[in-house]
């Protein structure tokens, strides 16, 4: 692909508002698991919760799409100067010719359980129940592209865990099109008791906080959270330090449902179709943020994937120990990651892992490492075994 | 320096398949398109998905059955590997019937939702189905722009031809949700139909697509109860192009997308 510049970036998740906190926390190995506290969940989980979210309040034009993860989009829209940023795009180019391209597993789902709760004696949703701006899947969509007042194309990628990282393909492909000239990309995925309750039902869920690559690993800690990148071509006059979208890899599993194919054939192929498209190998890899999710079986999966494709030559680490999997929302999350990784030259921890399995054959990170770093990977593997990988760099000097 | 203006987003059409109220292939509904035959609504009945292996199959809903059907469809029609098309699943939400399940056990003191039940409520189930089925480790995307999510189907799938230069496999389609959703959601019926699209004319290609965004008004159909279909369900929102693709002679379709956008569809013989 030609490479695409992240020209302005954000992410808002349980360990930060916004890129700097966000960069603190990852540089401190500060994580923001906690004992789940949220709503009337019942359940032994920890989880990332964002709480700043329920004190936003949508703009009076648009609050038919008051639900909490269109709250914590446009918390996040508020941080690093991105909307600003949006606008300068949209008056060069004209709103019509950006796109926005958004990944979410359950959107405003929340909004229809609470529903469900007040139906009434005929079985009726309540009157203020609107299900096309809170729970359905494009409100994501709708919302953010009413807020930044874009008019061009739009949708919203549901691939359950790899949502956000597909959208840079979806963008990536339109512009090179040139259909748009750029996109805003991204991804929001909020609390709800549908996924709590859901990878509980799958015994998926750690009984403590998430200790991915972890010996004792025993499942994911659900987090929340919301990440957008401005994607242009690139142009002679883009700043030094600039990151760039260089290649996107995607391939499904063709195995099962819920689990990843043992070996990570499928997360190979779109480690190898993201390098592929963007001209580079293996050992161009400096870093690679791992799906990392913490079960025993996608870990191992992946594991064996990464071994394949790089050894233990490249140090390797999940995030979601500090922010929780994000779910919709991880792939953009974790691309926003990596490129504050590139940008400060840190390959991140993989927090609360204390004992990284032996098993898994790979360079495992349970320190920061500081060292500079030119081309990164970032892996997002979903149900339905829906697979994507991101390479992003900035080449140095 | 000056570069050279990108190709068109252009593909020709393989094959189609269709599977809606009184519609049951394309053949079928190409006759009623065209007016040969009459329209007569009928109930939705998605066969049973019998490329999936025995416990698969049986985990599958309707939305799953009905998207697996018309997929299928088109790629019989088209003779090849299924297994090597990229596809891309447009659906405009979730499946209505699970998605009532889960929030009424959530709504329960009981809360022990069904662990099938949560992991066939994502929104790429039939994506995740279909290439366990056709044993296709080929990308595949599942999106939605709710109302216009047939023409961002075709969006993507034409922006995906034109990357990769191979075939892709366009999917789109919904069911009626129960009650109550189904008062905050009134889809009409079940519907669903399905493009094989190809980068390059072939010897079996059809007639040729081209599409632009436009600010125009939608094209609608004459018959009333077509057109009800067409209001009715966001994948039948596919129609008209469907129309000037059965009638064979050419011509250009706008189709609905977003508010103030819509796709223009110009299909060449």
């Amino acid at each position: 692909m030609r490479p695409l510049a992240l020209s302005c970036f954000t992410a808002t998740s349980a360990i930060g508002l916004g890129l700097e906190a966000t960069y603190t926390a990852l540089r401190a190995r500060r994580g923001a698991l906690a004992p789940c506290a949220f709503e009337t969940v019942a359940l032994q989980t920890w989880v990332a919760e964002v709480p700043q979210v329920d004190a936003v309040r949508l703009p009076a034009a648009l609050a038919r799409f008051e639900c909490r993860n269109n709250r914590l989009a446009q918390l996040a829209l508020a941080q690093d100067g991105f909307i600003a940023a949006v606008q300068a795009c949209a008056a060069r180019h004209g709103p019509r010719r950006i796109g926005v391209f958004l990944g979410t597993s359950t959107s405003g789902m929340l909004q229809t359980e609470l529903a469900y709760r007040r139906r009434g004696p005929d079985g009726a949703l309540p009157e203020d129940f609107d299900y096309a701006t809170t729970h359905n899947a494009f409100s994501l969509g709708d919302f953010v592209r009413r807020s930044l007042a874009l008019e061009g194309p739009a949708a919203v990628v549901s691939t359950a865990c790899s949502s956000s990282a597909k959208v840079f393909g979806s963008a990536a492909r339109l512009i090179e099109a040139g259909v748009i000239d750029a996109a805003v990309v991204g991804g929001v995925d909020s609390l709800c008791l549908t996924t709590l309750y859901g990878f509980h039902a799958l015994q998926l869920v750690a009984r403590g906080p998430c200790r991915p690559f972890d010996m004792n690993r025993d499942g994911i800690s659900i987090g929340e959270a919301a990440a957008f990148a401005l994607l242009e071509p690139l142009t002679p006059d883009a700043p030094a330090g600039t990151v760039w979208l260089t290649g996107v890899g995607e391939s499904s599993d063709a195995y099962h449902m819920s689990a990843p194919h043992p070996d990570g054939l499928g997360a190979r192929a779109a480690m190898l179709a993201a390098l592929a498209d963007a001209g580079r190998r293996p050992e161009d890899i400096d870093y690679i943020n791992l799906h990392g999710t913490g079960t025993p079986s996608n870990d191992a999966a992946e594991a064996r994937a990464v071994a394949a494709l790089v050894g233990t030559r490249v140090p390797v680490s999940s995030t979601k120990g500090a922010t929780g999997h994000t779910l919709g929302a991880a792939g953009a999350l974790e691309a926003v990651i990596c490129a504050l990784a590139l940008r400060h030259a840190l390959a991140p921890a993989g927090i609360n892992t204390t004992r990284p399995d032996p098993a898994l054959a790979v360079d495992y990170l349970i320190d920061n490492r500081l060292d500079e770093l030119a081309c990164v990977l970032s892996n997002s593997f979903g149900f339905g075994g829906s697979n994507c990988s991101l390479l992003l760099e900035r080449p140095h000097g | 320096m000056a570069e050279d203006p990108p190709p068109p987003l252009q593909a020709y059409v393989r094959a189609i398949g269709v599977l809606g109220p009184g519609l049951r292939d394309w053949p079928s509904t190409a006759a009623v398109l065209t007016g040969r035959e009459p329209y007569t609504p009928a109930l939705t009945e998605p066969p049973p998905p019998v490329a999936l292996p025995p416990a698969e199959r049986r985990r599958v809903g309707a939305t799953v059955r009905l998207a697996l059907s018309v997929a299928q469809q088109a790629a019989a029609a088209a003779d090849l590997d299924a297994a090597q098309l990229a596809t891309v699943f447009a659906a405009s939400g979730g499946d209505g019937a699970i998605c009532h399940e889960i929030c009424s056990t959530l709504a329960s003191p009981e809360r022990q939702i069904s662990p099938t039940r949560f992991h066939n409520s994502i929104h790429n189930a039939a994506s995740g189905y279909w290439s366990i089925a056709m044993r296709s480790t080929a990308p595949s995307i599942a999106l939605t722009a709710y109302d216009g999510s047939f023409a961002a189907g075709l969006l993507e799938a034409l922006a995906q031809l034109r990357t990769r230069a191979a075939p892709v496999l366009l999917v789109s389609y919904e069911i009626a949700y129960p009650e109550p959703l189904h008062a905050k959601r009134p889809l009409a019926a079940a519907f669903a139909c399905a493009l094989l699209l190809e980068p390059r004319a072939g010897s079996d290609t059809g007639a040729r697509i081209e599409a632009a965004l436009a600010q125009e008004p939608c094209d609608t159909l004459e018959d009333d109860a077509l057109e009800s279909l067409r209001l009715g369900v966001p994948s039948a929102r596919g129609l008209p192009l469907l129309r000037r693709l059965a009638l064979g002679d050419g011509g250009r379709v706008v189709i609905e997308y977003l508010p103030g956008l819509q796709l223009a569809v110009e299909v060449t013989p």
